[in-house]
């Protein structure tokens, strides 16, 4: 009888085992089903000639679906934001006040993401005030994406990006990109 | 083997019996099963919600017939085809928009009722949770079906709602892709909605209602007075003759004439909405197709999750993600927050009554607020709000703990 019940374990054991483990693989199988497409991931890729942009005036690409926004920096833009760092940290460097920006030629630009990195409404842009307005919740950013009221808990992100000449390619990862990152200006989007 | 009369005729009483115990079945589902005496028109909502969730089903099923999951074809498949091309088309439309509406009203009934007559108490803990689980599956349900026609609406609460997944500073922005099955709500996402609103979800409805109504079994329905008698007892008096002093009725056919009787009111403002004032239900923003460049000016849900929108709003993303879990997990503790053995209506239980009516209040101002843009006062009303929410559930067990024994 003792032995019995042993069988019997035994047979249960190896039911229950190998149907955990037909579960498992079905489970990551679904996993899997709900991955995006090789495609989706495929058309990741969008290139921006930097030379068509004008100063103060917010053009609005597309990159993976997303808006991206591009605006060009003026003199008095850049003036503004020597003397807003200053004021902050007391000292004025380069590497600093233009942190968020790019450099492509000669010129200074913004380019973010447009979604507000509160919950991903898209926020408007004020040219006389320099200021975005996300409606949504009411979060506001300067003309360098920097958060200046909350609920947004950061800047609007900066897409992974390549300087190439006068272009910009977005989705790929240059150095410039990749010292953001590791600077902590902006996140993996 | 069971003994099969070969004479009974095919189909004939006997014959069914014989092979389905119909006499059994309609006894104990139906004709001997006991519902108290001392019970109001609120007892109605229940049945009252299944038959709302009954003709949700029959006119999803007639929408379904002629709707596109594609992001292409969807707007007009509902906007042009649907409206204006398909005979009566506007119809299941607008029952569909209108029950998806006024069942979370009644949903709000339903589970009000269950907390101001102490219905959740011990023995029937069960009753509440699987209520509960039925709220979370109607409200995904809802949100689900809200993606389909595919309008700016439909996109940026798609967008919105699927960020809520990130999880704020967790960042996780892999999971929220997975989600979407694309960096934005894109065709993956609408299919994959589809599959949910039409499919998984009411099959998942289908059979918590089914545990509900088991639930309910063994404690028996809660009465007017949270009275405790013996339901055995009763149901003997009843079935002997004495129905005047029995405290039981059975469920059919006297408990559902009298559902049928509010059933018949409700169904008459239900198509008085429908046919004068299914505007209500659909939202004008909803009329733009899905533009992905495009926010609307002020994005907000339907007026049944406002309440916990506005507890998500006037907090930092990650206290507001964490209030907004807290809102909407919450109630699924409510038994066990409640320390109080009294099962009885809360007018009868002091600071309850209270609480009762603050929390009832509380949310009532929270779902104005949500609706109202984030700014100057309404924005301070609106945080006033979502603490004495928060507030109010923390100071549950304490008010009930020191509540007298009735």
């Amino acid at each position: 009888m003792a032995n019995d019940t042993k069988r019997r374990d035994f047979m249960g054991m190896a039911l229950g085992g190998f149907t955990a483990l037909g579960g498992l693989g079905a489970l990551y199988a679904m996993k899997r089903t709900w991955d995006p497409l090789p495609s989706v991931k495929a058309a990741g890729f969008t290139t921006l000639d930097m030379t068509i942009y004008k100063e103060n005036e917010l053009a609005v690409e597309k990159w993976r679906g997303k808006p991206i926004f591009v605006l060009k920096q003026s003199k008095e833009m850049l003036d503004t934001e020597n003397k807003n760092m200053s004021l902050l940290t007391g000292k004025t460097t380069e590497a600093m006040d233009k942190k968020r920006l790019i450099k492509v030629g000669d010129a200074y630009y913004m380019v973010c993401v447009g979604l507000c990195t509160h919950l991903g409404c898209i926020p408007g842009y004020t040219p006389e005030d320099k200021s975005f307005l996300c409606a949504c919740h009411g979060g506001m950013y300067d003309d360098t994406g920097m958060v200046t009221k909350s609920p947004p808990p950061r800047g609007l992100d900066i897409p992974p990006f390549k300087i190439d000449g006068t272009k910009l390619v977005l989705g790929e990862e240059g150095p410039e990109y990749k010292k953001m990152l590791a600077d902590g200006i902006t996140m993996p989007v | 083997m069971a003994h099969f009369d070969e004479n009974a005729k095919p189909f004939s009483h006997k014959w069914m019996n014989e092979r389905l115990a119909v006499d059994t079945l309609k006894r104990v589902l139906s004709t001997e099963y006991w519902i108290p005496k001392n019970i109001n028109f609120l007892w109605a909502m229940g049945m009252v919600l299944a038959a709302t969730f009954g003709v949700l089903l029959i006119s999803g099923i007639f929408l379904l017939m002629y709707y596109q999951p594609n992001t292409h074809l969807a707007f007009d498949s509902v906007n042009y085809t649907i409206m204006s091309e398909v005979g009566y088309g506007w119809l299941w439309r607008h029952v569909h928009a209108v029950g998806a509406s006024v069942v979370f009203l009644i949903i709000y009934i339903h589970m009000f009722t269950g907390i101001y007559y102490g219905s959740y108490k011990r023995g029937r803990e069960l009753i509440w949770l699987s209520g509960m689980l039925l709220f979370v599956l109607f409200s995904a349900e809802a949100f689900s079906g809200y993606m389909l026609p595919w309008g700016q609406m439909s996109y940026w609460a798609g967008m919105v709602i699927t960020n809520l997944f990130s999880g704020g500073s967790l960042h996780a922005n892999g999971l929220v892709e997975w989600i979407r099955g694309d960096y934005v709500p894109g065709q993956a996402f609408l299919n994959r909605f589809f599959m949910l609103h039409v499919l998984l979800v009411p099959l998942a409805i289908i059979g918590v209602i089914v545990l509900h109504f088991g639930t309910l079994r063994i404690p028996h329905v809660n009465n007017q007075e949270g009275e405790e008698f013996d339901f055995e007892e009763s149901a003997e008096m009843y079935k002997a003759g004495d129905v005047k002093h029995s405290k039981v009725i059975p469920f059919s056919p006297v408990f559902l004439s009298k559902d049928i009787f509010v059933m018949g009111i409700y169904f008459i403002i239900f198509f008085y909405l429908v046919f004068y004032h299914f505007e209500f239900a659909m939202d004008p923003v909803n009329f733009d197709p899905a533009n992905g460049l495009k926010t609307p000016t002020h994005i907000y849900p339907e007026w049944y999750f406002l309440w916990s929108y506005e507890i998500l709003r006037p907090f930092s993303t990650n206290v507001g993600l964490i209030a907004f879990a807290f809102a909407q997990m919450i109630f699924f503790f409510l038994p066990f927050l409640d320390r109080s053995p009294n099962v009885a209506p809360a007018k009868r239980r002091g600071l309850f009554n209270l609480w009762f009516w603050a929390l009832l209040i509380d949310m009532i101002v929270l779902t104005f607020m949500g609706k109202l843009p984030p700014e100057g006062i309404w924005s301070t009303v609106g945080f006033v709000a979502a603490l004495t929410f928060i507030g109010l559930w923390i100071l549950l067990p304490i008010i009930t703990i020191k509540e007298k024994k009735l």
